[in-house]
């Protein structure tokens, strides 16, 4: 290796690390500002935080290529600005706007980007598995080597789609990964109050499905772990497993009172906050001074700002387009 | 015109669409290896091979949800749910995600998903098996619901609804799938919009789908007998629903009757009625009149399933006793 490349290698490493911190940033600082906006009345509806998960959506998110396939839950905002919706469309659509993702159709839970190929967040706990397994159905008939991420959480797993889902996915060998985001509660339900079994990894393993917990706080750890078994899945068309333990800082939704776990436990959690922990491992890298942070966080607040002042401006849908779209004809 | 049974119509639907469509694949518990719970799907597995031809395990929500995952991905699934009583483990995919996707998406998506199943009372099935929910399924807006009740519709409605860009759902009634009757087997779809006249009447409209067509036809005979003409509505799709043809029979005939299997409270029925009550009231000589299934859940004996499901009796009284 001659010292150019090692330098124009390290230099790509930087920015990808670089770029991995901005997304991070850019989901943490939109949501943060859409709470705010939710707290004047700007934004109706349930509004739940993926604060304190960002790791996941941004570390899983970087292996996927334009075509593969996206399935989403409610706690969806990470998952389409990591996939690369525009903010200005989300905060849109959070709005309520008709120049959100959805057209105002769909609010927090429901983003959708045909063209991205991001089908949607699903407000059902389970209910996105199925259809996870069926655009995979699709692509193996159709003979695509493309990978279906789906994302769900650990209240998922308690439902009887998520092991259909994967029985069924193992059975005819589709290229899907399913990736569990582990936060602990199925809204103020605790894991252990859950599950029989708390090892949610394990349950995959009674399916024939390869599966592994990862440290869903280290952003690092889920993008090696991601990429490694999405390359086994597209190669392979069978299904695999990610566990990713992590935790959301804020409550269920913002409705939500947080009777049901200490504040000294989520504080706990802090402690392992993805971004700060990833902050100071590119400082001891020596990747990460304070102008390069000084210079993103602006950047990711510039690009916050023009979301809300877009979602500001932007039109409502015409009244008489209520019935429009609810079928083709 | 050839001469074949319900399920051969079906069966010969599924067939042509398989043949020129790759796009298109059959899938549901038991529609291979066994042939259909039904024998609706009998030799398409010998002909097409297990990759369109899916056994799926039992898991009535997954293989529905991924009916709509794979419409949504360019795929023409077909999916067959064995018994409309089954289909409830499958209502959070139909009702939350088929029939929303393209409204709550803006209109980005499409689901093309068609999902077949048997419905219906009269085989001594008792209470699992044997139920008419399909007025169920024709309140939620975003999808169709057909009811198929000719061996000629059997075939043409499930062509149709292969065109269609929206999830269809066909609940095909059990009782009629050993009936004869005559198809023309180069004709494709056919109308998926319309209610049909199958009997021309001017002293009171008899409304109805599916098996019930059949008595609604037989009572209709009856009726002649003693001087009354009968007309005989065939809904043929419950949503979207042909009120037009409805309110022209009505207009004619001055007096309904509405027979369906399903329960009298918040049935179908209920729906055509007050349909007709919104728009011809000032017509009507008589009260629209019901007659639909007893409100218990099915029994098992035959002589109490028949007390509890519209009989031709019961309708030729109706009418005897409202149009004097």
């Amino acid at each position: 290796m001659t010292a150019r490349t090692t330098r124009s290698s390290s230099a790509a490493k930087k920015q990808h690390y670089l770029d991995l911190l901005r997304q991070m940033l850019l989901i943490r600082r939109f949501e943060e500002r859409s709470s705010d906006v939710y707290q004047v009345g700007k934004i109706r509806g349930f509004l739940h935080l993926y604060i304190g998960e960002e790791g996941v959506a941004v570390g899983a998110m970087q292996t996927l290529t334009p075509e593969d396939a996206i399935v989403s839950t409610y706690r969806e905002h990470g998952h389409a600005l990591a996939r690369g919706m525009p903010a200005n469309e989300l905060m849109a659509e959070l709005y309520g706007k008709a120049t959100g993702c959805s057209k105002g159709r769909g609010g927090s839970m429901h983003f959708f980007d045909a063209e991205r190929r991001f089908y949607g967040g699903y407000a059902i706990v389970g209910g996105g598995l199925p259809i996870a397994v069926g655009l995979a159905l699709a692509d193996k008939l159709m003979g695509r080597k493309r990978v279906t991420a789906c994302f769900f959480g650990d209240g998922a797993v308690a439902e009887g789609e998520f092991h259909e889902s994967l029985n069924l996915a193992k059975l005819w060998n589709l290229p899907v990964l399913f990736v569990c985001e582990n936060n602990l509660y199925a809204m103020g339900t605790a894991l252990a109050v859950s599950h029989s079994v708390t090892d949610l990894a394990s349950k995959a393993q009674a399916y024939g499905v390869p599966s592994q917990a990862i440290d869903g706080m280290d952003v690092l750890a889920i993008e090696a772990a991601t990429s490694e078994a999405a390359a086994r899945v597209r190669a392979s068309d069978g299904p695999e497993m990610l566990e990713m333990r992590t935790y959301r800082f804020r409550g269920h939704s913002l409705a939500d009172p947080e009777l049901y776990r200490t504040k000294e436990e989520v504080e706990r959690w802090k402690e392992h906050d993805p971004i700060p922990a990833f902050i100071q491992k590119l400082r001891d890298l020596q990747l990460l001074g304070d102008p390069d942070l000084e210079q993103i966080e602006a950047s990711v607040k510039q690009e916050v700002e023009a979301a809300v002042a877009f979602a500001e401006a932007s039109p409502w849908e015409p009244l008489e387009d209520l019935t429009k779209d609810v079928t083709a004809s | 015109m050839t001469t074949m049974t319900y399920r051969e119509a079906v069966r010969s639907a599924l067939s042509e669409a398989l043949r020129r469509d790759p796009r298109v694949f059959v899938m549901g518990e038991d529609v291979g290896r066994y042939g259909g719970a039904f024998a609706v799907s009998h030799g398409l597995l010998e002909e097409f091979g297990p990759e369109r031809i899916r056994d799926t395990p039992l898991m009535e929500s997954t293989f529905v949800g991924a009916g709509i995952g794979a419409a949504l991905n360019g795929m023409r699934p077909i999916v067959e749910i064995m018994t409309i009583n089954f289909s409830m483990l499958a209502m959070d995919q139909v009702l939350n995600n088929a029939a929303t996707l393209r409204y709550m998406s803006g209109g980005q998506l499409s689901v093309p998903v068609v999902v077949r199943m048997a419905t219906g009372g009269g085989r001594q099935m008792a209470a699992q098996h044997s139920h008419s929910l399909e007025g169920w399924y024709a309140h939620i807006p975003g999808i169709s619901v057909l009811v198929p009740a000719t061996v000629a519709d059997a075939r043409g409605m499930l062509l149709a609804a292969l065109e269609e860009p929206d999830p269809v759902f066909i609940m095909e009634h059990a009782t009629l799938y050993p009936m004869e009757g005559e198809v023309d087997e180069g004709s494709g779809a056919c109308d998926i919009r319309k209610a049909a006249v199958r009997r021309e009447g001017q002293h009171v409209s008899l409304i109805t789908y599916g098996a019930c067509l059949w008595k609604a036809l037989a009572a209709a005979e009856r009726l002649a007998e003693k001087g009354v003409e009968a007309e005989v509505i065939d809904l043929r799709v419950l949503r979207p629903l042909d009120s037009e043809t409805i309110l022209a029979s009505v207009r004619k005939t001055r007096g309904a009757v509405i027979v369906e299997e399903a329960w009298r409270t918040g049935g179908f029925a209920a729906e055509v009625s007050a349909q007709i009550m919104e728009n011809a009231f000032d017509v009507l000589d008589w009260p629209v009149q019901r007659v639909c299934g007893v409100e218990v859940p099915a029994p098992y004996a035959k002589h109490m399933e028949d007390a509890s499901l519209p009989q031709v009796e019961d309708i030729v009284e109706v009418v005897e006793a409202n149009l004097v």
